[in-house]
């Protein structure tokens, strides 16, 4: 079931495990670095928290833009047992 | 606390709960062969089933249990929404339209594509009504939540109330309309969580030194010389009570007890800056009045020293919840904007509120919640929750039950039965994916609102220290009365939404995968709609016991289980049969088992079971930490490609 949807919905799969990853393993390996407040009073562990959710979004209004509307085959609704 | 219903926040209560549920019977009244019932005929526009993905996953977990535990934690709560908010990145980009092309009703269906046999449909219907009985019990928690501030009621009725009036929806309805209720649901719950945090920000911070009953919590110290217990007692007009029976094994946080000379009360005092020991040492050591629930002989409950009253005026706890110092020292920020919400919290002392249970030789517990002001920049980071100090230790077991729970929120969503069947609701793939991109942005916006709310009722002085689940009601109410009937309303419906997608998840599961597919009884159209009618009122009822057994469980905690087992029993087989051709029948079945037992037993073993579900001691525990993630999910794919590479040749043979 190569197809070009689900190509591309494993490339930001991949990526998105990156930032998600990332965020889980400074938090278990070094949650010091959470403190930190680098941007306007607000520590890392709210941006980056925060970031995570509009990434979430934005990938995923990314991958509905970038998929081909129809995947060349029709659905399997019509079948009842 | 004592919850005094009110008239007009009931009115309204039952007004919004009733309109719901007239859409819902008025909408659903036209299903009635069996794919209308399970799978709403495929035909629910794309926009509204994404809201309903939204009214399905935001639970009673989500915004009671999220809301709680950063209102009395802080940023751990959070956690839980950037994972569940993760989770659906699984399942859009990976699950997402090859179970849509693959499946007719239910999970079982869907791994079964391929393979036609029974066996496989067995395992996955098991595992189905496992991972949403399991989901089942928060949800049902959290009704008896809501019920007991608003109407007044004890947990248990709440409980009823909810399961009966579920089976009642799923009975006469099915899918098309709870879709509808979620639509509905999901919609108001994001708009009047959004006003709340409006309101919050426009409200800022003040400084207080107890809740909003306008009782003020006492304060003794700083003290660097020797603290002199019985001239606060004279102070008090009260004599020391002598450290007697479990008062005086308490050594891990000290109390003293003051006996009032007058009234014979006695109220209990904590410690602060940390161990008696301290005092020796020269250390500054103040001493907060704390508050104390428990029990006397004759089995009355007693709090702060008193028997607990029945309405209002008489003794009860005090509500809590306040910052004791804001930046520059002033005592009112005045309206704060989204960020500097949380600068400004940053920047300020917050009250938290510990507990410790003091045990007695007669079995009576008496449990005191004392004071903990936190500095803002402790509040805002992870690992304050005793569930995640484990980041914060160099033992490698604390860190890897978190890592374990945020490996199961990622890979749970994905897993979760009930929000599986809403890939079938919809017509084609294309629209499975709009729909699941509209409930993205729809979860992701109420959880970054999960914050705020948190965080707000953290500083509201409306808490009841006894119980984190009542946060973001408690929160509204704190505010305004209307606003707390709708906001329960609201939650209400999500309970009751949730709750009705999950027994039809199981309700599908047996009809489908049990009955007409491994028992191979022939059904027509109307007699499998009544055999999942009877199904669900089974699992309802399963549903009502459960609930009212775990009362008092963090709900978010709970579901973070169900997750666990989702994620360990569904996921390996999804997605080695959506990526590898190699794999057998034999080997989804036994991954499948393999996944769900392992997960069921970790969790059974470990310490949080043997505490609060088998009265046990937490040392008791067979396993090292309670999230089993980490340990299942893998167990679970290794299963699956050993087992499959096993018995790769005979794919054609008998099916069992």
């Amino acid at each position: 079931m190569q197809t070009r949807n689900t190509r591309m919905g494993i490339i930001l799969f991949a990526v998105y495990l990156v930032l998600y990853g990332g965020f889980v393993l400074i938090n278990t390996f070094s949650p010091e670095s959470m403190e930190a407040t680098p941007i306007a009073g607000i520590n890392v562990a709210i941006l980056y928290g925060f970031g995570l959710i509009v990434a979430a979004f934005i990938m995923a209004l990314l991958y509905g833009f970038l998929c081909d509307s129809d995947d060349g085959e029709a659905s399997s609704t019509e079948d009842d047992q | 606390m004592i919850y005094e219903p009110s008239v007009s926040a009931a009115v309204i209560f039952f007004l919004f709960v009733g309109i719901t549920l007239g859409i819902s019977f008025w909408l659903g009244r036209k299903a009635t062969d069996s794919k209308g019932y399970f799978a709403a005929h495929g035909q629910i526009p794309w926009f509204v089933n994404g809201v309903a993905f939204a009214g399905d996953y935001l639970s009673a977990a989500s915004f009671l249990g999220i809301c709680g535990m950063i209102a009395f934690y802080g940023y751990d709560g959070f956690l839980y929404s950037i994972g569940y908010l993760a989770g659906w990145i699984v399942a859009l980009f990976v699950i997402a339209e090859p179970m849509k092309k693959l499946g007719k009703f239910t999970f079982a269906d869907a791994l079964d594509a391929k393979f036609n046999s029974p066996g496989i449909k067995l395992a996955a219907g098991i595992s189905t009504l496992a991972v949403s009985i399991f989901y089942l019990i928060p949800q049902m928690v959290g009704a008896g939540v809501l019920v007991q501030p608003l109407l007044g009621f004890p947990h248990w009725a709440g409980v009823v109330i909810v399961g009966v009036t579920v089976i009642l929806i799923v009975v006469t309805a099915g899918m098309v309309s709870t879709t509808w209720v979620q639509f509905i649901k999901g919609t108001l719950l994001v708009i009047f969580s959004a006003i709340l945090t409006l309101m919050l920000l426009a409200q800022g911070f003040q400084t207080a030194t107890g809740g909003n009953d306008k009782y003020s919590f006492r304060t003794f110290g700083p003290m660097s010389e020797e603290l002199d217990e019985e001239a606060i007692a004279r102070q008090l007009n009260a004599t020391v009570v002598a450290p007697d029976g479990g008062w005086a094994k308490t050594q891990v946080r000290g109390y003293v007890r003051f006996q009032d000379n007058e009234t014979g009360r006695i109220s209990t005092w904590s410690y602060r800056s940390n161990k008696a020991a301290d005092i020796a040492e020269g250390a500054d050591v103040f001493l907060d009045e704390a508050q104390t629930v428990g029990s006397d002989a004759a089995r009355n409950v007693l709090v702060n020293g008193e028997i607990k009253g029945k309405e209002k005026g008489e003794p009860e706890l005090h509500p809590v919840g306040h910052i004791s110092k804001l930046p520059g020292g002033v005592d009112k920020t005045g309206p704060v904007g989204p960020l500097s919400f949380f600068s400004t919290l940053q920047e300020s002392e917050i009250v938290l509120w510990g507990n410790q249970k003091v045990k007695e030789a007669d079995g009576t517990t008496t449990t005191v919640y004392f004071q903990k002001p936190t500095p803002g920049s402790r509040v805002l980071r992870p690992g304050e929750h005793p569930k995640f100090k484990g980041i914060r230790s160099d033992n490698f077991i604390g860190k890897l039950n978190f890592l374990s729970l945020m490996l199961a929120l990622f890979c749970g969503t994905a897993s979760l039965p009930h929000i599986l069947i809403r890939y079938y609701t919809v017509k084609d793939a294309a629209a499975a994916r709009k729909s699941t991109i509209v409930g993205i942005g729809t979860i992701g916006f109420f959880y970054v609102l999960t914050l705020y709310m948190g965080l707000g009722a953290m500083t509201s002085g409306g808490m009841d220290v006894t119980d984190s689940n009542m946060a973001a009601p408690l929160l509204a109410r704190s505010m305004n009365e209307w606003l707390f009937a709708i906001i329960s309303a609201i939650a209400f419906t999500t309970v009751l939404g949730t709750v009705s997608g999950l027994i039809l998840a199981s309700a599908g599961a047996v009809t489908h995968d049990l009955m007409s597919s491994y028992f191979n009884i022939k059904m027509d159209d109307h007699q499998k709609v009544r055999v999942a009618k009877i199904a669900s009122v089974v699992v309802g009822t399963i549903a009502i016991g459960l609930g009212i057994l775990f009362e008092g469980m963090n709900v978010s905690y709970l579901v973070g289980w169900a997750f666990s087992v989702a994620a360990s029993a569904n996921l390996p087989s999804l997605v080695m049969i959506l990526f590898w051709k190699g794999v057998t029948k034999q080997g989804v079945i036994t991954a499948v088992v393999v996944g769900m037992v392992s997960s069921l037993g970790w969790i059974l073993c470990s310490a949080d079971s043997m505490e609060k579900v088998f009265g046990m001691s937490a040392s008791d525990a067979l396993v090292p930490f309670g999230q089993p993630g980490i340990v299942t999910i893998p167990l679970g794919f290794i299963t699956l490609v050993t087992v499959s590479l096993l018995t790769r040749k005979p794919e054609k043979s008998v099916a069992v």
